[in-house]
C-alpha cells in the first residue's frame, strides 16, 4: 500500500502519535504501508525551508529502509525560491514537492505560481497541492486560513503538459465539474484524505477517474484508519481497490523515476 | 425484511478485496471484534428517489464496515428553517426508512423549540404512540437553553429516551438559533434526570469536551467533523469511555471516516466496545424495553 499524504516533524497546534520520525515509520508499518510520500508540517509555517528541507530529507534516510519518500516544501513568496526547488531535486533527490498555497498567501492564479508550476514540471518533478491542513471552522482563532482555490489550476494546467499534480486535502464531489474538467486533462491526481459523503471515495472514482485517485491518509494528523476504512466501505473491485491503494502512485512515481 | 447476521457480515468484509493489501484486511479484522450502532445517520446526500431506496443503499455501506445498528433522523432535504409540515414529512420519511430495515435501523423524531406545542404533539405521534426511540438531531432555529425546549425535555423525560442536540462552535459564528455545547450544558443543568447527546461536541473538540465535562448526563458524539487524531483519546480521558458515542454524520460524512476515529484511537478495546455501541445500547435500554424491541 503506498500513503502520498503523510507528514513528519510537529503539527504546531497539537502533540500527534507518530509525530517522532520512527514511530510514524512504526504505525505506517504496523497497517502495512510500504512506500509514503512524506512531506513536513516545518514546511507550513518556517521561513527557513532549506534547513525543514534538509531535516526532512535526512529523516527520510534515516527511518524506515526507504519506506519514506521525501516531498520537500517550497514558498514562492520567499526570496530566490529556485534554489529550493534545485536542491529538493539535485541534492536530496526528491521526486517532487509539497506546496501550501494558503499559509504561503499566493492564489493559483498568481504568476508566481505559473512559475513555480512550470520550474517543477522541467525537472520532471511531482507538486502535490495541499488545499487545506485542517475544518476552516475549527482553526486557532490566531491561525484562521481559508482552503485554496483550485479553480484555476485547470487553466495552469493547460500550459503544462508535463505536469503532474496530485491534489491533496481536498474533497473533490463538493466541485465535480471541475474535478472532472481537471482529471480530463490526465494530469491532476486526488487524494482520498478529506474526500466524505457516504462511498464517497468509490464516488469519487466513478465520476471522474478511477486512475487518478490515490490513497493519502494526511497521518498523523488524521486517524489513518478512517481513510483505509474509505476504500473499504467503497465497495471497490479487487482490481480498482488495488488501482487505488497502490498502482496508481506507483505508476506517478514510475512516470517521474523514468 | 433485510435479515443481517455475523456471517453475513464476516463474509461481506472478506469479500470483494480479497486481494487487497494486508493492511486493509487487518482493517476488517478489527472491525469485526465489535458489535457497531451508529448514533447518527441522516438520509440527506443518499442515493435514491425514495425513503426506502435511500435506506436500503445506506444499509449496503453499513454491511461493508459491519455496522449493526443506525439511528435515523432528519435530514432527507436540506431545508434549514423547517415549518412543522416539513418537520412531520421529514418524521414520516424517517419512520417510512425504518419501515424497511426494522432489524437494522430506530427512527429518532426531529423536534424543535421553534414550535414547541407542534413538537409535543409529534413526539407523541411518533415516539410514545409511534416507533421512535429518541429525540433529535435536534438543531433548527433555536438554541436548546431557550425556554422554549421545556416541553421537548419533558417528553424525554417522560418516556426515558436521550436528546440528541446538535452543536457547533465555529471560529466564523455559528448560524443564527443554532446551539453551542454551552447550550447544551445550560439545558442539561436544568435536567439532570435527563441523558443529552452533544452532537458533534461543538466541532471543536478540544473546546466542546472541556465545556461539557462536568456535566455528567451530557454524552460526546464523534460524529461529523474531519478524523482528526486525538479527539476520541481526549473524549476518553476527560469524560470517560461512558460519555463518548460513535455516529457517522452519514450521509454528508461516512461511516468509515468517523469509525475510524474509534478504531484508530490509543485506548483499550473495552473503551472502543463502550463507544461503538455499548453506550447507545444502555442510553436507549429504557424505551427499547418500554417498546418490546431486542437491542
Amino acid at each position: 500500500m503506498i500513503d502520498v499524504n503523510v507528514s513528519l516533524s510537529r503539527w504546531p497546534l497539537r502533540r500527534l502519535v507518530g509525530d517522532e520520525p520512527q514511530e510514524l515509520v512504526s504505525q505506517l508499518r504496523k497497517r502495512s504501508v510500504t512506500q509514503a510520500w512524506a512531506g513536513t508540517f516545518d514546511g507550513v509555517l518556517h521561513k527557513d525551508l532549506g534547513s525543514a528541507n534538509e531535516r526532512l530529507a535526512s529523516d527520510c534516510r534515516r527511518h524506515g529502509d526507504g519506506m519514506l519518500v521525501p516531498f520537500g516544501s517550497v514558498n514562492p513568496r520567499l526570496p530566490d525560491w529556485q534554489e529550493d526547488v534545485r536542491r529538493c531535486q539535485e541534492l536530496y533527490h526528491m521526486p517532487g514537492i509539497r506546496l501550501h498555497p494558503n499559509y504561503h498567501d499566493y492564489g493559483l492564479d498568481d504568476p508566481v505560481f505559473g512559475e513555480l508550476l512550470h520550474a517543477a514540471t522541467a525537472r520532471r518533478m511531482i507538486v502535490q497541492i495541499a488545499v487545506s491542513m485542517e475544518d476552516e471552522r475549527t482553526q486557532h482563532r490566531l491561525m484562521r486560513v481559508p482552503d485554496v482555490d483550485i479553480a484555476r489550476l485547470a487553466e495552469r494546467i493547460q500550459n503544462e503538459p508535463e505536469a503532474r499534480v496530485v491534489v491533496l486535502n481536498f474533497n473533490p464531489l463538493h466541485e465535480l465539474e471541475m474535478a472532472r474538467k481537471l482529471t480530463a486533462t490526465g494530469r491532476v491526481y486526488f487524494d482520498t484524505s478529506m474526500v466524505e459523503s457516504v462511498g464517497g471515495v468509490a464516488r469519487l472514482a466513478r465520476e471522474t477517474s478511477v486512475r487518478q485517485v490515490v490513497f493519502g491518509s494526511h497521518y498523523p494528523l488524521f486517524y489513518f484508519e478512517s481513510a483505509l476504512l474509505k476504500v473499504r466501505e467503497g465497495g471497490f473491485t479487487e482490481a480498482d481497490a488495488r488501482a487505488v491503494l497502490e498502482e496508481n502512485a506507483r505508476r506517478l512515481l514510475g512516470a517521474w523515476r523514468t | 425484511m433485510t435479515t443481517v447476521n455475523r456471517r453475513t457480515v464476516l463474509k461481506s468484509l472478506g469479500a470483494g478485496l480479497a486481494a487487497a493489501s494486508a493492511g486493509e484486511n487487518a482493517a476488517a479484522e478489527t472491525v469485526r471484534q465489535f458489535r457497531i450502532w451508529d448514533e447518527h445517520c441522516h438520509l440527506g446526500s443518499v442515493p435514491g428517489d425514495t425513503p426506502e431506496e435511500r435506506m436500503t443503499a445506506l444499509v449496503r455501506w453499513a454491511d461493508r464496515l459491519g455496522i449493526e445498528r443506525l439511528l435515523l433522523s432528519q435530514g432527507y432535504c436540506s431545508e434549514l428553517h423547517p415549518t412543522p409540515e416539513l418537520f412531520r414529512e421529514e418524521n414520516d420519511r424517517v419512520m417510512r426508512a425504518v419501515r424497511r430495515v426494522p432489524d437494522r435501523a430506530y427512527g429518532s423524531v426531529y423536534l424543535s423549540p421553534a414550535y414547541p406545542e407542534f413538537s409535543v404533539q409529534e413526539f407523541n405521534r411518533c415516539v410514545r404512540d409511534g416507533p421512535m426511540v429518541s429525540i433529535g438531531e435536534v438543531e433548527a432555529d433555536k438554541p436548546c437553553s431557550a425556554p422554549e425546549m421545556e416541553p421537548i425535555v419533558e417528553c424525554a423525560a417522560s418516556m426515558h429516551v436521550p436528546i440528541l442536540q446538535h452543536t457547533w462552535l465555529k471560529i466564523g459564528g455559528n448560524e443564527p438559533g443554532e446551539s453551542t455545547p454551552y447550550d447544551v450544558v445550560a439545558v442539561a443543568k436544568r435536567h439532570p434526570e435527563v441523558q443529552f447527546v452533544c452532537v458533534h461536541t461543538g466541532g471543536d473538540w478540544e473546546r466542546g469536551i472541556r465545556i461539557i465535562r462536568d456535566t455528567k448526563n451530557v454524552s460526546c458524539d464523534i460524529a461529523g467533523s474531519n478524523p482528526t487524531a486525538g479527539f476520541v483519546e481526549m473524549a476518553v480521558r476527560e469524560l470517560g469511555a461512558e460519555r463518548v458515542i460513535y455516529g457517522s454524520d452519514v450521509g454528508g460524512r461516512s461511516f468509515a471516516s468517523q469509525a475510524g476515529k474509534v478504531l484508530g484511537a490509543e485506548i483499550p478495546d473495552s473503551a472502543k466496545e463502550l463507544i461503538l455501541g455499548g453506550n447507545l445500547r444502555r442510553l436507549l435500554a429504557p424505551v427499547l424495553r418500554a417498546k418490546g424491541y431486542q437491542g
